[in-house]
């Protein structure tokens, strides 16, 4: 049984790098990725599983890195926006559909989209779609054209 | 940040994980299961609980399975509920899944989680009720199991150093005649106003309720009332609403009131779709 007390060395899997981080068991995988890693685009929103300014992709699932222990994701494969490194297709479609106003919340609906490319190679049905995007909240109501986004996404 | 150190332990079997639970509770450090960890984490950080040690259970394998054996679908309760609803093996538990929370949080939320956890609505118990559920148990003296009807009272009653390691549900609820309807009060992805799941075993109908009252519930007085089809649809949906049994939930979302008035609306909705075969 694995088991860990007080601050210990795990490593990472993060898009595709293994890294070394010192950890208290308690601490949350966004704050170690940030904060240690450097890797700033997931983002502190609400902390609470509500807005998803903080999704991340783990084993190719969205995840709310706000509840994930980081000690959690030891042995899975964690991808940020900047493991997307500019080319992603759902990259791509947000610049060129406009798909963002402030962008606070942009970071977690890439990794929403990139997930759903992944899980659906093919545009999938459009309540899939709306279900996947509902778990993103954008303050600056950028909704419709994150939506044609998605399916610029798959052109 | 969770402002305080706990310790994280990762057992691969019920055995090591009950023993760990005894161990770190003799030494005082109020132990707590742990699966998808969304309420834990959230909990800590706003201190409302402050465990000293989390025992993470999802990787233990008897708590990941979900398959037909027999006369019975078994469910780990380390199943996520996007597993769940993947598997489309129980298409009521699949409904009842798929609104809860949203699809993110689906990926992480376990069945164990939502049935153990301190939020009241626990949504995916109302299938359980529904279908003879067993759930199983395993703690420091060993495991047992019983019926989710006997075993749940509000909420699950168990020792705090049990957790649950599966489901098993009968197959005649599998491919069940059901019905799934949430009521929000504003945006679709929200906790319920009311929840209401329901199953018909041959030509009777059973329901469940969550988010009507503190806790959720299957009511065989509302059953009998529903399933009296001599009476009109109306009738029925009243004198249903009339035998709740406590009053209906009422914060500041609802008052007790709406949430009556979405229930019987709710309900001769459901009676409906029976009577014309819609559902
Ligand atoms: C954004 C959001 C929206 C939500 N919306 C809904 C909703 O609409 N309807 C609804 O019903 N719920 C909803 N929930 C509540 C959610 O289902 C619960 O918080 C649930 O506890 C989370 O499951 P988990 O696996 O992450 O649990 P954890 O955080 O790991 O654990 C929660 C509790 O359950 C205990 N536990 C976990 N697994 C076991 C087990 N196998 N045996 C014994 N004890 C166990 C833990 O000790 C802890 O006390 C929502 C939660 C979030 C974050
Ligand atoms: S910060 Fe994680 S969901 Fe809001
Ligand atoms: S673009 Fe500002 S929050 Fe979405």
């Amino acid at each position: 049984m694995t088991q860990y007390d007080g601050k210990v060395v795990i490593s990472l899997n993060v898009n595709g790098e293994v890294f070394e981080v010192a950890v208290r068991p308690a601490d949350i995988l966004l704050d170690v990725l940030r904060e240690q890693l450097g890797l700033t685009a997931a983002k502190p929103g609400c902390l609470n599983g509500d807005c998803g300014a903080c999704t991340i992709v783990v084993d190719g699932l969205p995840a709310k890195s706000c509840l994930m222990l980081a000690v959690e994701a030891e042995g899975h494969a964690i991808e940020t926006v900047e493991g997307l490194g500019g080319v992603a297709a759902a990259q791509r479609a947000f610049v060129d559909g406009n798909a963002f106003q402030c962008g606070y919340c942009t970071s977690g609906f890439l990794m929403v989209c990139h997930s759903l490319k992944a899980q659906y190679p093919t545009v999938p049905e459009e309540y899939i779609i709306e279900e996947w995007l509902q778990s993103n909240i954008c303050r600056c109501t950028s909704y419709n054209e994150i939506r044609k986004a998605v399916y610029m996404m798959y052109e | 940040m969770i402002p305080f150190n706990f310790t994280y332990c990762r057992p691969s079997t019920e055995k090591e994980a009950a023993d760990a639970f005894a161990a770190h509770e003799s030494e005082g450090k109020t132990p707590l299961y742990y699966a998808g960890g969304s309420e834990i984490i959230t909990m800590c950080r706003t201190r409302s609980i402050s465990p000293g040690c989390v025992i993470d259970i999802k990787n233990i394998p008897n708590l990941n399975l979900l398959s037909v054996d027999g006369n019975h679908l078994i469910i780990g309760t380390a199943n996520t509920l996007t597993k769940i609803c993947q598997s489309k093996l129980f298409p009521l538990l699949k409904l009842a899944c798929g609104r809860i929370a949203d699809h993110t949080n689906q990926c992480r939320i376990t069945l164990g989680g939502n049935i153990c956890g301190s939020i009241i609505y626990r949504e995916t118990v109302l299938p359980l009720l529904l279908s003879d559920a067993d759930i199983t148990l395993f703690g420091p003296n060993g495991g047992r199991s019983a019926s989710v009807e006997s075993i749940f009272r509000r909420r699950l009653a168990r020792n705090q150093n049990e957790m649950i390691t599966q489901v098993r549900i009968p197959i005649w609820a599998l491919d069940a005649r059901h019905a799934h309807i949430k009521k929000t009060a504003n945006e679709k992805i929200d906790y319920p106003l009311i929840s209401v799941a329901a199953l018909w075993k041959g030509e009777t109908l059973r329901v469940a309720f969550s988010g009507l009252c503190s806790y959720p519930f299957r009511s065989k007085e509302i059953e009998s009332v529903l399933n009296d089809r001599a009476k009109s649809i109306e009738e029925r949906a009243q004198r249903a609403s009339e035998l709740l049994p406590e009053q209906a939930y009422n914060d500041s979302v609802a008052s007790s009131e709406y949430r009556l008035f979405v229930l019987k609306n709710t309900l001769e909705k459901l009676l409906e779709g029976w009577e014309n075969d819609s559902i």
